[in-house]
Protein backbone atom coordinates (compact mmCIF):
# COMPACT_ATOMS: atom_id res chain seq x y z
CA UNK A 1 0.00 0.00 0.00
CA UNK A 2 1.89 3.35 -0.97
CA UNK A 3 1.19 6.67 0.89
CA UNK A 4 -1.66 7.58 -0.85
CA UNK A 5 -3.41 4.38 -0.60
CA UNK A 6 -2.80 4.60 3.12
CA UNK A 7 -4.34 8.47 3.23
CA UNK A 8 -7.17 6.83 1.37
CA UNK A 9 -7.73 4.31 3.73
CA UNK A 10 -7.31 6.85 6.96
CA UNK A 11 -9.73 9.55 5.48
CA UNK A 12 -12.51 6.34 5.24
CA UNK A 13 -11.73 5.70 8.60
CA UNK A 14 -12.06 9.22 10.46
CA UNK A 15 -15.22 10.19 8.35
CA UNK A 16 -18.06 8.97 10.85
CA UNK A 17 -15.87 10.34 13.37
CA UNK A 18 -15.95 13.68 12.12
CA UNK A 19 -18.13 16.46 13.06
CA UNK A 20 -16.90 19.50 10.96
CA UNK A 21 -17.75 18.77 7.64
CA UNK A 22 -16.12 21.60 5.47
CA UNK A 23 -12.52 20.87 7.48
CA UNK A 24 -12.77 17.50 6.52
CA UNK A 25 -13.36 18.42 2.91
CA UNK A 26 -9.97 20.09 3.11
CA UNK A 27 -8.27 17.48 4.85
CA UNK A 28 -4.71 17.75 4.52
CA UNK A 29 -1.66 16.22 6.12
CA UNK A 30 -1.30 19.04 8.47
CA UNK A 31 -5.12 18.02 9.69
CA UNK A 32 -5.55 17.96 13.34
CA UNK A 33 -8.36 15.64 14.28
CA UNK A 34 -9.55 17.41 17.65
CA UNK A 35 -9.21 21.21 16.53
CA UNK A 36 -9.62 21.28 13.34
CA UNK A 37 -12.14 18.16 12.05
CA UNK A 38 -13.69 18.83 15.82
CA UNK A 39 -13.52 15.01 16.71
CA UNK A 40 -14.64 13.88 20.23
CA UNK A 41 -11.19 13.28 21.97
CA UNK A 42 -13.30 10.21 23.49
CA UNK A 43 -13.11 8.70 19.90
CA UNK A 44 -9.81 8.73 19.23
CA UNK A 45 -9.12 5.66 20.89
CA UNK A 46 -12.18 4.03 18.03
CA UNK A 47 -10.15 5.38 15.25
CA UNK A 48 -6.92 3.82 16.66
CA UNK A 49 -9.06 0.53 16.89
CA UNK A 50 -10.04 0.77 13.41
CA UNK A 51 -6.96 1.94 12.20
CA UNK A 52 -5.49 -2.01 13.76
CA UNK A 53 -8.29 -3.77 12.08
CA UNK A 54 -7.42 -2.01 8.55
CA UNK A 55 -3.89 -2.24 8.75
CA UNK A 56 -3.52 -5.33 10.53
CA UNK A 57 -1.46 -3.61 12.95
CA UNK A 58 -1.04 -3.09 17.05
CA UNK A 59 -0.39 0.58 18.34
CA UNK A 60 0.91 0.55 21.28
CA UNK A 61 -0.02 3.55 23.92
CA UNK A 62 3.31 5.94 23.35
CA UNK A 63 2.37 5.70 19.44
CA UNK A 64 -1.29 6.33 20.08
CA UNK A 65 -0.35 9.20 22.16
CA UNK A 66 1.30 10.70 18.94
CA UNK A 67 -1.98 10.20 16.86
CA UNK A 68 -3.37 13.52 16.71
CA UNK A 69 -2.67 14.81 13.19
CA UNK A 70 -3.15 13.14 9.61
CA UNK A 71 0.41 13.15 8.99
CA UNK A 72 1.63 11.25 12.59
CA UNK A 73 -1.45 8.80 11.79
CA UNK A 74 0.00 8.25 8.76
CA UNK A 75 3.82 7.74 10.54
CA UNK A 76 2.92 5.70 12.19
CA UNK A 77 1.52 3.41 10.10
CA UNK A 78 3.53 3.65 7.78
CA UNK A 79 6.20 2.69 10.44
CA UNK A 80 4.19 -0.17 11.93
CA UNK A 81 2.34 -1.64 8.02
CA UNK A 82 6.03 -1.11 6.61
CA UNK B 1 -47.66 24.78 48.27
CA UNK B 2 -46.17 21.92 45.67
CA UNK B 3 -46.77 22.80 42.37
CA UNK B 4 -49.26 20.53 40.60
CA UNK B 5 -48.29 18.52 37.73
CA UNK B 6 -49.46 16.87 34.46
CA UNK B 7 -48.44 14.37 31.74
CA UNK B 8 -47.69 16.63 28.29
CA UNK B 9 -45.68 13.74 26.32
CA UNK B 10 -45.44 10.06 26.19
CA UNK B 11 -43.71 7.37 24.37
CA UNK B 12 -43.09 3.79 24.73
CA UNK B 13 -41.19 0.84 22.81
CA UNK B 14 -43.19 -2.32 23.75
CA UNK B 15 -43.02 -5.77 22.16
CA UNK B 16 -46.61 -5.37 21.25
CA UNK B 17 -46.13 -1.58 19.46
CA UNK B 18 -43.70 0.61 19.01
CA UNK B 19 -44.62 4.50 18.52
CA UNK B 20 -47.85 5.65 20.50
CA UNK B 21 -50.16 4.80 17.56
CA UNK B 22 -49.28 0.86 17.18
CA UNK B 23 -49.14 0.67 21.21
CA UNK B 24 -52.69 2.32 21.33
CA UNK B 25 -54.22 0.62 18.53
CA UNK B 26 -52.47 -2.74 20.40
CA UNK B 27 -53.36 -2.52 23.55
CA UNK B 28 -57.10 -1.51 22.62
CA UNK B 29 -57.57 -4.64 20.32
CA UNK B 30 -55.48 -6.62 23.37
CA UNK B 31 -52.84 -7.30 20.94
CA UNK B 32 -50.22 -10.00 22.28
CA UNK B 33 -46.50 -9.30 21.56
CA UNK B 34 -45.15 -12.37 23.14
CA UNK B 35 -43.14 -14.53 20.63
CA UNK B 36 -41.18 -17.87 20.14
CA UNK B 37 -37.70 -16.85 20.68
CA UNK B 38 -35.31 -18.77 18.84
CA UNK B 39 -32.47 -17.92 20.88
CA UNK B 40 -33.68 -18.95 24.10
CA UNK B 41 -34.42 -22.41 22.81
CA UNK B 42 -30.65 -22.94 21.57
CA UNK B 43 -29.20 -21.70 24.58
CA UNK B 44 -31.38 -24.46 26.63
CA UNK B 45 -33.76 -21.68 28.26
CA UNK B 46 -36.87 -23.37 29.69
CA UNK B 47 -38.76 -20.58 29.20
CA UNK B 48 -38.52 -19.83 25.61
CA UNK B 49 -41.10 -17.44 24.59
CA UNK B 50 -40.46 -13.31 25.50
CA UNK B 51 -41.62 -9.74 24.19
CA UNK B 52 -39.07 -7.83 23.02
CA UNK B 53 -39.86 -3.97 20.43
CA UNK B 54 -39.58 -5.19 17.08
CA UNK B 55 -37.05 -2.34 15.56
CA UNK B 56 -35.86 -2.25 12.03
CA UNK B 57 -32.68 -0.36 11.16
CA UNK B 58 -34.58 2.21 9.05
CA UNK B 59 -36.01 3.10 12.90
CA UNK B 60 -32.93 3.06 14.72
CA UNK B 61 -31.49 6.04 12.60
CA UNK B 62 -34.76 8.15 12.89
CA UNK B 63 -33.47 8.69 16.44
CA UNK B 64 -29.25 7.78 16.82
CA UNK B 65 -26.49 8.76 14.53
CA UNK B 66 -24.25 6.43 12.86
CA UNK B 67 -22.24 7.35 14.93
CA UNK B 68 -23.97 6.33 17.91
CA UNK B 69 -25.08 3.17 16.37
CA UNK B 70 -21.28 2.16 15.95
CA UNK B 71 -20.73 -0.66 18.17
CA UNK B 72 -23.78 -0.20 19.68
CA UNK B 73 -25.54 -3.23 21.49
CA UNK B 74 -27.75 -1.73 24.48
CA UNK B 75 -31.18 -2.48 23.77
CA UNK B 76 -32.49 -1.48 26.68
CA UNK B 77 -30.11 2.26 25.78
CA UNK B 78 -31.74 2.04 22.05
CA UNK B 79 -35.54 1.86 23.47
CA UNK B 80 -35.24 4.61 25.93
CA UNK B 81 -34.05 6.78 23.71
CA UNK B 82 -36.81 5.90 21.55
CA UNK B 83 -39.29 6.13 23.69
CA UNK B 84 -37.84 9.45 25.50
CA UNK B 85 -37.72 11.16 22.46
CA UNK B 86 -41.06 10.11 20.80
CA UNK B 87 -42.69 11.61 24.09
CA UNK B 88 -40.30 14.89 23.99
CA UNK B 89 -41.80 15.34 20.40
CA UNK B 90 -45.06 14.49 21.58
CA UNK B 91 -45.37 17.49 24.57
CA UNK B 92 -44.32 19.66 21.28
CA UNK B 93 -40.58 20.66 22.43
CA UNK B 94 -37.79 20.20 20.28
CA UNK B 95 -34.33 18.21 20.07
CA UNK B 96 -32.72 21.02 18.28
CA UNK B 97 -31.06 23.41 20.62
CA UNK B 98 -28.02 25.55 20.94
CA UNK B 99 -27.87 25.52 24.65
CA UNK B 100 -29.10 23.71 26.98
CA UNK B 101 -32.32 24.04 28.97
CA UNK B 102 -31.69 24.44 32.84
CA UNK B 103 -35.51 24.04 33.22
CA UNK B 104 -35.73 20.52 31.95
CA UNK B 105 -34.47 17.08 33.49
CA UNK B 106 -34.58 13.40 33.32
CA UNK B 107 -35.01 10.64 35.44
CA UNK B 108 -34.85 7.35 33.60
CA UNK B 109 -34.75 3.98 35.35
CA UNK B 110 -33.05 0.49 34.80
CA UNK B 111 -32.44 -2.93 36.17
CA UNK B 112 -28.95 -3.30 34.45
CA UNK B 113 -27.84 -1.58 31.45
CA UNK B 114 -26.27 -2.61 28.40
CA UNK B 115 -25.96 -7.04 29.55
CA UNK B 116 -24.69 -7.55 25.71
CA UNK B 117 -22.10 -4.89 25.98
CA UNK B 118 -21.31 -5.53 29.35
CA UNK B 119 -20.89 -9.39 28.12
CA UNK B 120 -18.37 -8.46 24.50
CA UNK B 121 -16.28 -6.41 27.01
CA UNK B 122 -15.67 -9.37 29.65
CA UNK B 123 -14.82 -11.66 26.50
CA UNK B 124 -12.04 -9.13 25.66
CA UNK B 125 -10.79 -8.35 28.85
CA UNK B 126 -10.23 -11.89 30.13
CA UNK B 127 -8.66 -12.43 26.57
CA UNK B 128 -6.01 -9.59 27.65
CA UNK B 129 -6.99 -7.23 24.77
CA UNK B 130 -9.01 -4.43 27.66
CA UNK B 131 -7.87 -1.65 24.61
CA UNK B 132 -10.30 -3.32 22.24
CA UNK B 133 -13.39 -2.11 24.74
CA UNK B 134 -12.75 1.42 22.94
CA UNK B 135 -14.67 4.67 23.82
CA UNK B 136 -18.29 2.90 23.60
CA UNK B 137 -18.05 0.40 26.50
CA UNK B 138 -18.97 2.84 29.38
CA UNK B 139 -21.60 4.99 28.19
CA UNK B 140 -23.54 1.85 27.20
CA UNK B 141 -22.94 -0.46 30.69
CA UNK B 142 -23.34 3.14 32.79
CA UNK B 143 -26.59 2.53 34.75
CA UNK B 144 -27.24 5.88 33.77
CA UNK B 145 -27.27 5.48 30.19
CA UNK B 146 -30.27 6.14 29.57
CA UNK B 147 -30.20 9.46 31.19
CA UNK B 148 -27.34 10.53 29.47
CA UNK B 149 -28.04 9.65 25.80
CA UNK B 150 -31.15 11.69 25.86
CA UNK B 151 -30.04 14.66 27.98
CA UNK B 152 -27.62 14.62 24.99
CA UNK B 153 -29.91 14.61 22.35
CA UNK B 154 -32.73 16.77 24.06
CA UNK B 155 -29.75 19.35 25.29
CA UNK B 156 -31.25 18.96 29.14
CA UNK B 157 -29.38 20.92 31.93
CA UNK B 158 -31.61 19.95 34.84
CA UNK B 159 -30.80 16.77 36.72
CA UNK B 160 -30.46 14.30 34.92
CA UNK B 161 -30.02 10.89 36.84
CA UNK B 162 -31.39 7.02 37.16
CA UNK B 163 -33.26 5.10 39.23
CA UNK B 164 -33.45 1.56 39.92
CA UNK B 165 -35.85 -0.61 42.47
CA UNK B 166 -36.07 -3.97 40.30
CA UNK B 167 -39.45 -4.52 38.76
CA UNK B 168 -41.08 -1.32 40.96
CA UNK B 169 -38.35 0.89 38.65
CA UNK B 170 -40.76 2.23 36.28
CA UNK B 171 -43.13 3.90 38.73
CA UNK B 172 -40.82 5.18 41.02
CA UNK B 173 -39.38 7.20 38.07
CA UNK B 174 -42.44 8.53 37.31
CA UNK B 175 -43.10 9.09 41.16
CA UNK B 176 -39.17 10.99 41.72
CA UNK B 177 -40.19 12.87 39.05
CA UNK B 178 -43.43 14.32 40.00
CA UNK B 179 -41.78 15.49 43.45
CA UNK B 180 -39.03 16.95 41.72
CA UNK B 181 -41.36 19.70 39.63
CA UNK B 182 -43.83 19.83 42.91
CA UNK B 183 -40.82 20.90 44.77
CA UNK B 184 -39.95 23.48 42.13
CA UNK B 185 -36.73 22.02 41.01
CA UNK B 186 -37.60 21.82 37.18
CA UNK B 187 -40.14 23.14 34.98
CA UNK B 188 -40.65 19.65 33.04
CA UNK B 189 -38.97 16.04 33.87
CA UNK B 190 -38.68 13.69 30.97
CA UNK B 191 -39.64 9.88 33.21
CA UNK B 192 -39.68 6.49 32.91
CA UNK B 193 -37.40 3.47 32.53
CA UNK B 194 -36.18 0.97 29.88
CA UNK B 195 -34.64 -3.28 29.94
CA UNK B 196 -33.17 -4.76 27.81
CA UNK B 197 -34.07 -7.63 25.66
CA UNK B 198 -32.34 -10.94 25.46
CA UNK B 199 -30.80 -14.36 27.16
CA UNK B 200 -28.33 -12.51 29.41
CA UNK B 201 -30.59 -10.67 31.19
CA UNK B 202 -33.40 -13.01 31.10
CA UNK B 203 -31.66 -16.11 32.11
CA UNK B 204 -31.21 -15.78 35.84
CA UNK B 205 -34.90 -15.35 36.15
CA UNK B 206 -35.51 -18.81 34.37
CA UNK B 207 -33.07 -19.84 36.57
CA UNK B 208 -35.02 -19.35 39.62
CA UNK B 209 -38.15 -21.25 37.83
CA UNK B 210 -40.39 -17.71 37.84
CA UNK B 211 -40.57 -17.74 34.45
CA UNK B 212 -43.35 -19.61 32.22
CA UNK B 213 -41.87 -22.81 30.74
CA UNK B 214 -44.88 -24.44 30.11
CA UNK B 215 -46.11 -22.74 27.17
CA UNK B 216 -43.13 -22.82 24.43
CA UNK B 217 -45.88 -23.44 22.26
CA UNK B 218 -48.53 -20.99 22.57
CA UNK B 219 -46.50 -17.37 23.23
CA UNK B 220 -49.82 -15.28 22.90
CA UNK B 221 -51.58 -16.80 25.78
CA UNK B 222 -48.89 -17.46 27.88
CA UNK B 223 -48.66 -14.33 30.13
CA UNK B 224 -51.75 -14.99 32.21
CA UNK B 225 -52.02 -12.47 34.86
CA UNK B 226 -54.73 -13.60 37.61
CA UNK B 227 -55.83 -16.75 35.93
CA UNK B 228 -55.63 -19.74 38.05
CA UNK B 229 -53.52 -21.19 34.94
CA UNK B 230 -51.29 -18.68 35.53
CA UNK B 231 -47.44 -20.51 34.91
CA UNK B 232 -45.04 -17.66 35.69
CA UNK B 233 -43.96 -14.68 34.26
CA UNK B 234 -43.01 -14.04 30.39
CA UNK B 235 -40.17 -12.06 30.09
CA UNK B 236 -40.36 -8.94 28.23
CA UNK B 237 -38.03 -5.63 27.42
CA UNK B 238 -38.30 -2.07 26.14
CA UNK B 239 -39.45 1.28 27.22
CA UNK B 240 -42.10 4.02 28.31
CA UNK B 241 -40.84 7.91 28.91
CA UNK B 242 -43.75 10.30 29.84
CA UNK B 243 -42.86 14.56 29.81
CA UNK B 244 -43.83 15.33 33.31
CA UNK B 245 -44.50 18.93 33.50
CA UNK B 246 -45.42 21.22 35.89
CA UNK B 247 -49.02 22.94 35.22
CA UNK B 248 -48.16 26.11 34.98
CA UNK B 249 -45.73 25.31 32.33
CA UNK B 250 -48.03 23.29 30.31
CA UNK B 251 -50.41 26.35 30.60
CA UNK B 252 -47.87 29.06 29.85
CA UNK B 253 -47.31 26.95 26.41
CA UNK B 254 -50.45 25.97 25.81
CA UNK B 255 -49.70 22.18 25.96
CA UNK B 256 -51.97 19.29 25.29
CA UNK B 257 -52.18 17.81 29.14
CA UNK B 258 -53.26 14.07 29.07
CA UNK B 259 -53.64 13.59 32.76
CA UNK B 260 -52.52 15.11 36.14
CA UNK B 261 -49.86 12.90 38.64
CA UNK B 262 -51.37 13.44 41.83
CA UNK B 263 -48.55 11.77 43.49
CA UNK B 264 -47.64 8.63 45.05
CA UNK B 265 -45.41 6.64 47.78
CA UNK B 266 -42.82 4.15 47.51
CA UNK B 267 -41.21 2.27 50.81
CA UNK B 268 -40.22 -1.31 51.48
CA UNK B 269 -41.81 -4.26 53.42
CA UNK B 270 -38.00 -4.56 55.32
CA UNK B 271 -37.70 -8.46 54.06
CA UNK B 272 -39.58 -8.84 56.90
CA UNK B 273 -42.84 -10.45 57.79
CA UNK B 274 -43.43 -12.93 54.93
CA UNK B 275 -41.57 -9.90 52.73
CA UNK B 276 -38.26 -11.46 51.44
CA UNK B 277 -35.26 -10.44 48.77
CA UNK B 278 -38.49 -12.47 45.73
CA UNK B 279 -41.65 -11.63 47.94
CA UNK B 280 -43.40 -8.87 49.51
CA UNK B 281 -43.95 -8.17 53.10
CA UNK B 282 -48.08 -8.03 52.54
CA UNK B 283 -47.93 -5.12 55.53
CA UNK B 284 -45.40 -3.10 53.18
CA UNK B 285 -47.61 -3.44 49.91
CA UNK B 286 -51.02 -2.13 52.05
CA UNK B 287 -49.01 0.63 53.80
CA UNK B 288 -47.64 1.96 50.62
CA UNK B 289 -50.68 1.77 48.87
CA UNK B 290 -52.35 3.81 52.03
CA UNK B 291 -49.83 6.34 51.57
CA UNK B 292 -49.97 6.90 48.17
CA UNK B 293 -54.19 8.07 48.91
CA UNK B 294 -53.52 10.15 51.74
CA UNK B 295 -50.56 12.14 50.06
CA UNK B 296 -52.87 12.73 47.25
CA UNK B 297 -56.01 13.05 49.16
CA UNK B 298 -57.69 10.83 47.30
CA UNK B 299 -60.31 8.38 49.39
CA UNK B 300 -60.28 4.52 48.26
CA UNK B 301 -63.83 5.07 47.04
CA UNK B 302 -62.63 7.33 44.79
CA UNK B 303 -60.26 4.98 42.69
CA UNK B 304 -62.13 3.94 39.71
CA UNK B 305 -59.40 1.55 38.65
CA UNK B 306 -56.14 -0.61 39.58
CA UNK B 307 -53.91 -1.05 37.05
CA UNK B 308 -52.00 -3.56 38.88
CA UNK B 309 -48.10 -4.97 39.09
CA UNK B 310 -50.02 -8.66 38.60
CA UNK B 311 -47.28 -10.32 37.18
CA UNK B 312 -48.90 -13.82 36.32
CA UNK B 313 -47.16 -15.99 39.10
CA UNK B 314 -48.68 -17.42 42.30
CA UNK B 315 -48.55 -13.90 43.70
CA UNK B 316 -51.34 -12.09 41.95
CA UNK B 317 -53.99 -13.41 44.45
CA UNK B 318 -51.79 -11.93 47.31
CA UNK B 319 -51.74 -8.76 45.59
CA UNK B 320 -55.48 -8.75 44.71
CA UNK B 321 -55.80 -9.36 48.71
CA UNK B 322 -53.53 -6.44 49.39
CA UNK B 323 -55.39 -3.94 47.42
CA UNK B 324 -58.69 -5.43 49.05
CA UNK B 325 -57.38 -4.61 52.26
CA UNK B 326 -55.77 -1.34 51.96
CA UNK B 327 -58.51 0.27 50.23
CA UNK B 328 -60.62 -1.79 52.32
CA UNK B 329 -63.07 -2.46 49.26
CA UNK B 330 -63.97 -5.87 48.51
CA UNK B 331 -66.69 -7.70 46.59
CA UNK B 332 -68.44 -5.74 43.81
CA UNK B 333 -67.54 -2.87 45.84
CA UNK B 334 -63.61 -3.40 44.68
CA UNK B 335 -62.41 -1.05 41.48
CA UNK B 336 -62.37 -2.37 38.51
CA UNK B 337 -58.55 -3.86 38.29
CA UNK B 338 -56.65 -5.01 34.75
CA UNK B 339 -52.88 -6.10 34.03
CA UNK B 340 -51.39 -5.38 30.95
CA UNK B 341 -48.43 -8.05 31.53
CA UNK B 342 -51.06 -10.43 29.60
CA UNK B 343 -50.04 -8.73 26.46
CA UNK B 344 -46.81 -7.63 26.74
CA UNK B 345 -44.99 -9.80 29.44
CA UNK B 346 -43.53 -8.53 32.68
CA UNK B 347 -40.77 -6.09 31.12
CA UNK B 348 -38.50 -6.12 33.85
CA UNK B 349 -37.18 -2.45 34.64
CA UNK B 350 -39.36 -0.86 31.96
CA UNK B 351 -42.87 -2.35 33.29
CA UNK B 352 -43.75 0.17 35.27
CA UNK B 353 -43.10 3.09 32.66
CA UNK B 354 -44.86 1.27 29.90
CA UNK B 355 -47.43 0.15 31.88
CA UNK B 356 -48.17 3.68 33.04
CA UNK B 357 -48.15 5.16 29.27
CA UNK B 358 -51.22 2.67 29.15
CA UNK B 359 -53.01 3.86 31.57
CA UNK B 360 -52.30 7.57 31.13
CA UNK B 361 -53.59 6.93 27.37
CA UNK B 362 -57.17 4.94 28.58
CA UNK B 363 -57.77 7.50 30.89
CA UNK B 364 -56.97 10.49 28.57
CA UNK B 365 -59.08 8.76 25.02
CA UNK B 366 -61.68 7.30 27.55
CA UNK B 367 -61.35 3.37 27.24
CA UNK B 368 -59.83 0.54 29.34
CA UNK B 369 -57.93 -2.06 27.88
CA UNK B 370 -58.60 -5.56 28.17
CA UNK B 371 -56.38 -8.00 30.96
CA UNK B 372 -56.01 -10.64 28.39
CA UNK B 373 -55.51 -14.35 29.19
CA UNK B 374 -57.57 -14.50 32.19
CA UNK B 375 -60.54 -16.55 31.31
CA UNK B 376 -59.92 -18.09 34.64
CA UNK B 377 -60.29 -16.37 37.30
CA UNK B 378 -57.82 -17.51 40.39
CA UNK B 379 -60.40 -19.10 42.87
CA UNK B 380 -58.49 -17.69 45.56
CA UNK B 381 -58.86 -14.04 43.30
CA UNK B 382 -62.73 -15.04 43.35
CA UNK B 383 -63.09 -15.32 46.91
CA UNK B 384 -62.74 -11.66 47.29
CA UNK B 385 -63.69 -10.14 43.84
CA UNK B 386 -66.57 -11.38 41.61
CA UNK B 387 -65.05 -11.57 37.99
CA UNK B 388 -66.61 -8.88 36.72
CA UNK B 389 -64.28 -6.45 38.43
CA UNK B 390 -61.45 -7.92 36.15
CA UNK B 391 -61.88 -5.99 32.96
CA UNK B 392 -61.01 -8.48 30.63
CA UNK B 393 -63.04 -6.80 27.07
CA UNK B 394 -61.79 -3.92 25.80
CA UNK B 395 -64.45 -1.16 27.77
CA UNK B 396 -65.02 2.17 26.47
CA UNK B 397 -68.58 2.92 29.03
CA UNK B 398 -66.87 2.75 32.31
CA UNK B 399 -66.34 6.65 34.07
CA UNK B 400 -62.62 6.33 34.90
CA UNK B 401 -61.48 9.45 36.39
CA UNK B 402 -58.71 8.22 38.85
CA UNK B 403 -55.96 5.25 37.98
CA UNK B 404 -54.04 3.89 40.28
CA UNK B 405 -50.60 2.00 39.28
CA UNK B 406 -48.35 0.09 41.55
CA UNK B 407 -45.26 -2.08 40.86
CA UNK B 408 -43.31 -4.45 43.16
CA UNK B 409 -39.96 -5.66 42.78
CA UNK B 410 -37.02 -7.84 43.74
CA UNK B 411 -35.27 -6.50 47.61
CA UNK B 412 -39.03 -6.30 48.92
CA UNK B 413 -39.81 -2.59 47.26
CA UNK B 414 -43.19 -0.96 46.22
CA UNK B 415 -43.88 2.04 44.18
CA UNK B 416 -47.42 3.57 43.96
CA UNK B 417 -48.11 6.33 41.59
CA UNK B 418 -51.98 8.14 41.01
CA UNK B 419 -53.27 9.59 37.70
CA UNK B 420 -56.53 11.74 37.50
CA UNK B 421 -58.40 13.13 34.83
CA UNK B 422 -57.34 16.69 33.92
CA UNK B 423 -60.36 18.95 35.15
CA UNK B 424 -59.20 22.26 34.51
CA UNK B 425 -56.61 24.36 36.60
CA UNK B 426 -58.93 25.04 39.52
Amino acid sequence: MNQAERLEALRRIIKPYVTDEEAFGNLTEETDFIKDLKINSAHLVDIILDVEDEFDIEIEDEAMEKMLTVKAALSVIEEKAG
Amino acid sequence: MNKRVVITGLGVAAPNGVGLPDFTAAIRAGQSGIRYQEQLAELNFSCQIGGAPEVSEELKAQYLTSLQLRNFVSSGILYGCMAGIDAWEDAGLSRERETADFDSGAILGIGNSGVDKMREAAYLVDEGRVKRLGSTTVPQIMASGVSAYLGGILGLGNTITTNSSACATGTESILMAYEHIANGYAKRMLAGSASDSGPYLWGGFDAMRVMNNRSNEHPASASRPMSATAAGFVPGSGAGALVLESLDSALERGARIYAEVLGGASNSGGQRSGGSMTAPNPVGVQRCIRAALSRCNVAPADIDLINGHLTATTKDPDEIQNWAVALGRTGSDFPYIHSLKGMIGHCISAAGSIESVAAVLGLHQGFVFPSINCEDPHPSILEVIPEGRIVRQLREDLSVKTVIKAGFGFGDVNACVIFQSFNGAF
